[in-house]
């Protein structure tokens, strides 16, 4: 009777201990996604909704304008194509050389791989700021100021830590023994690299392609320095503009604001259990 | 050792390092990559130093100055406001996102229904382009549509609008990037809870300890490496701070980066102390990643 009791209790403040963390877990996820529906929310209702004090919770009047204005700106598409190019080539230049360097430092021994890693580490603490000045200058007399070409470049270079970083993390993760069967069977190393290891690595390079992809998409400072010409602004440049462009037709500036992120939530939500270990494959080992 | 012995040891193994095939292809193969960083950023970094010293325009060359740039920077008001609300962005916000971070990576560190949908909602604020929800935020901080402006009045904390009060500003500022980032810090604090092992506690419990007892003794001495890694990250991250500042601010919110961005690419006057201000960024920031490691005891080896 007395040990009945005893474990009855223990239920019910086990059950009151697991409302209290759902609603904790819910206000955290209502927390996280609330600004991108408010903006939604606020792209498709009226102007006149828009402007109503106090606003509305729901949206009523339900209204195409901002869309409309914002997918036939002609900047605007101009600035989408940018972004997909420049985070596209910055992508691919990463995997080529990031692949082939953490290959080496994942599976080969060499004498300064310890400097070679501090390296690479010490250039995602690095303030990129710290290098526009010298870097305008130089990209001035190269003549590729206002060019896909410096935005690319510096997306490169700070984008390579990263994608080293999970590419080792991931190579490390796979069977030495094929490749070292691959070799008695006479493959050289770069035949084994080619043939076995990247097959079979390629969830985790997918993975880095990804999170690279996001990297040179989201990145604002060198794009804002090195590209005054609305032809070659990517996204991030142009929307922070449109504030001065569509002085009060902040319908638009929603819109646009959820044109740029809801790919990135999509993609994010789809590859979510491989990029969060990615993301922590790193600060693990580390 | 004789020299002549020690010259001979270091061309040995100078000589066994690329005299084995092996291990010249693992050179070649890390090669671009170092080339590239060092090149597109070390170098910059001895150039801007170099340029400031000089009174360099964007386009011309100029002579040696000596210190004037930086006697310039530091008389300027706009680069000691920038420092002061680089500093507190950066100490307020990472305590923030370190303490609510730690709190959400203690709650989801347990198998629950719903595990997916948490993990989802975390990575929706870390996707965000920055200068995106930067935008976003000021949409929603606008003096007659922003939901923010309408429920912080109507609820009297403030009087007036957010968008033209520098405090305020840096307040909101703060407040978005623990939105932002919190999540990541969880996550990463996660990761390193998840390693330690659960008969730790088990033992703990059965010799008595209580809960507070196993979180200061167990918990946060064994999850020391990760919390050292995630805030050191996300110390050089919020002090660097640029982009959030510069849309969500609309120009009128200062710190460190944007004062060197004007002297790039808007006041050409400002081009020298903006220079001084870069090496500034960089030398400090060098210093706060060698406090961690040094006086704190980040492990930084990357060897297994």
């Amino acid at each position: 009777m007395a040990s009945a009791t005893a474990a009855g209790k223990g239920t019910g403040r086990r059950s009151l201990n697991m409302v209290l963390f759902y609603v904790f877990v819910a206000i955290f996820v209502f927390v996280s996604v609330f600004p991108l529906l408010w903006v939604f929310k606020m792209s498709i209702v009226t102007k006149t909704e828009l402007f109503a004090t106090p606003p509305t919770i729901l949206p009523q009047d339900l209204s195409g304008d901002s869309w409309s204005t914002v997918l036939g700106d002609s900047t605007f598409q101009r600035a989408l194509i940018n972004s997909s190019i420049i985070s596209g080539v910055t992508t691919v230049i990463c995997l080529f050389f990031g692949s082939i360097a953490a290959y080496a430092i994942a599976r080969m021994r060499f004498r300064f791989k310890g400097t070679v890693m501090t390296l690479i580490l010490a250039i995602s603490f690095f303030p990129g700021v710290a290098i526009i000045a010298p870097l305008f200058i130089q990209f001035t007399a190269v003549g590729i100021i206002d060019t896909y070409a410096a935005v690319i470049i510096t997306d490169t270079v700070f984008a390579l830590p990263l994608t080293i970083w999970l590419l080792v993390a991931f190579f490390r993760e796979l069977p030495v023994d094929l490749e070292d069967a691959a070799k008695v069977d006479g493959a050289t190393t770069i035949q084994a690299f080619r043939k076995v290891i990247v097959p079979l690595a390629a969830p985790g390079v997918f993975t880095t392609a990804i999170l690279t992809f996001i990297f040179a998409w989201n990145e604002f400072l060198f794009a804002n320095t090195f590209l005054f010409d609305e032809s070659t602004q990517p996204v991030t440049v142009v929307i922070p503009n449109f504030a001065t462009i569509y002085t009060v037709d902040y319908g638009s500036q929603a819109a646009a604001s959820v044109v740029v992120t809801v790919p990135l939530v999509i993609l994010v939500l789809i590859f979510q259990r491989r990029i969060v270990s990615g993301l922590t494959a790193g600060a693990v080992k580390g | 050792m004789t020299s002549a012995s020690r010259e001979k040891k270091e061309r040995g193994w100078f000589k066994e390092e690329f005299g084995n095939p092996e291990r010249r292809m693992a050179y070649y193969m890390v090669l671009p990559a170092v080339l590239i960083i060092v090149v597109i950023a070390f170098f910059p970094v001895l150039y801007g130093v170099v340029l400031s010293f000089t009174d360099s325009t964007v386009t011309a060359f100029g002579s040696f100055v000596g210190l004037e740039n930086y006697v310039e920077m530091f008389q300027d008001p706009d680069f000691l406001v920038g420092l002061s609300n680089t500093v507190i962005f950066t100490v307020v916000s990472v305590t923030l996102e370190f303490i609510f971070g730690l709190g959400i990576a203690l709650a989801v560190n347990r198998a629950f229904r719903g595990r997916g949908l948490v993990r989802a909602a975390i990575l929706v604020p870390w996707a965000f382009p920055t200068v995106i929800s930067a935008v976003m935020w000021r949409l929603m901080f606008q003096p007659g549509i922003g939901i923010f402006q309408y429920v912080a009045q109507s609820i009297g904390i403030i009087s007036g609008p957010v968008l033209s009060d520098p405090t305020l500003l840096l307040i909101a500022a703060i407040l978005i990037d623990v939105w932002k980032t919190t999540p990541f810090m969880a996550l990463l604090l996660l990761a390193g809870l998840q390693v330690i092992p659960g008969e730790v506690y088990e033992a703990a419990r059965v010799d008595g300890a209580n809960v507070y007892q196993r979180f200061f003794r167990i918990t946060l001495p064994l999850l020391k490496g990760a919390i050292l890694v995630a805030v050191l990250f996300r110390t050089l991250d919020a002090y660097r701070i640029y982009d959030l500042f510069y849309a969500f601010g609309a120009k009128e919110l200062q710190s460190l980066s944007t004062y060197v961005y004007e002297g790039v690419r808007i006041s050409q006057l400002q081009f020298g102390p903006g220079n001084a201000a870069a090496v500034f960024i960089f030398v400090t920031a060098f210093l706060i990643a060698l406090f961690f490691i040094k006086v704190l005891g980040m492990r930084t080896s990357t060897e297994e």
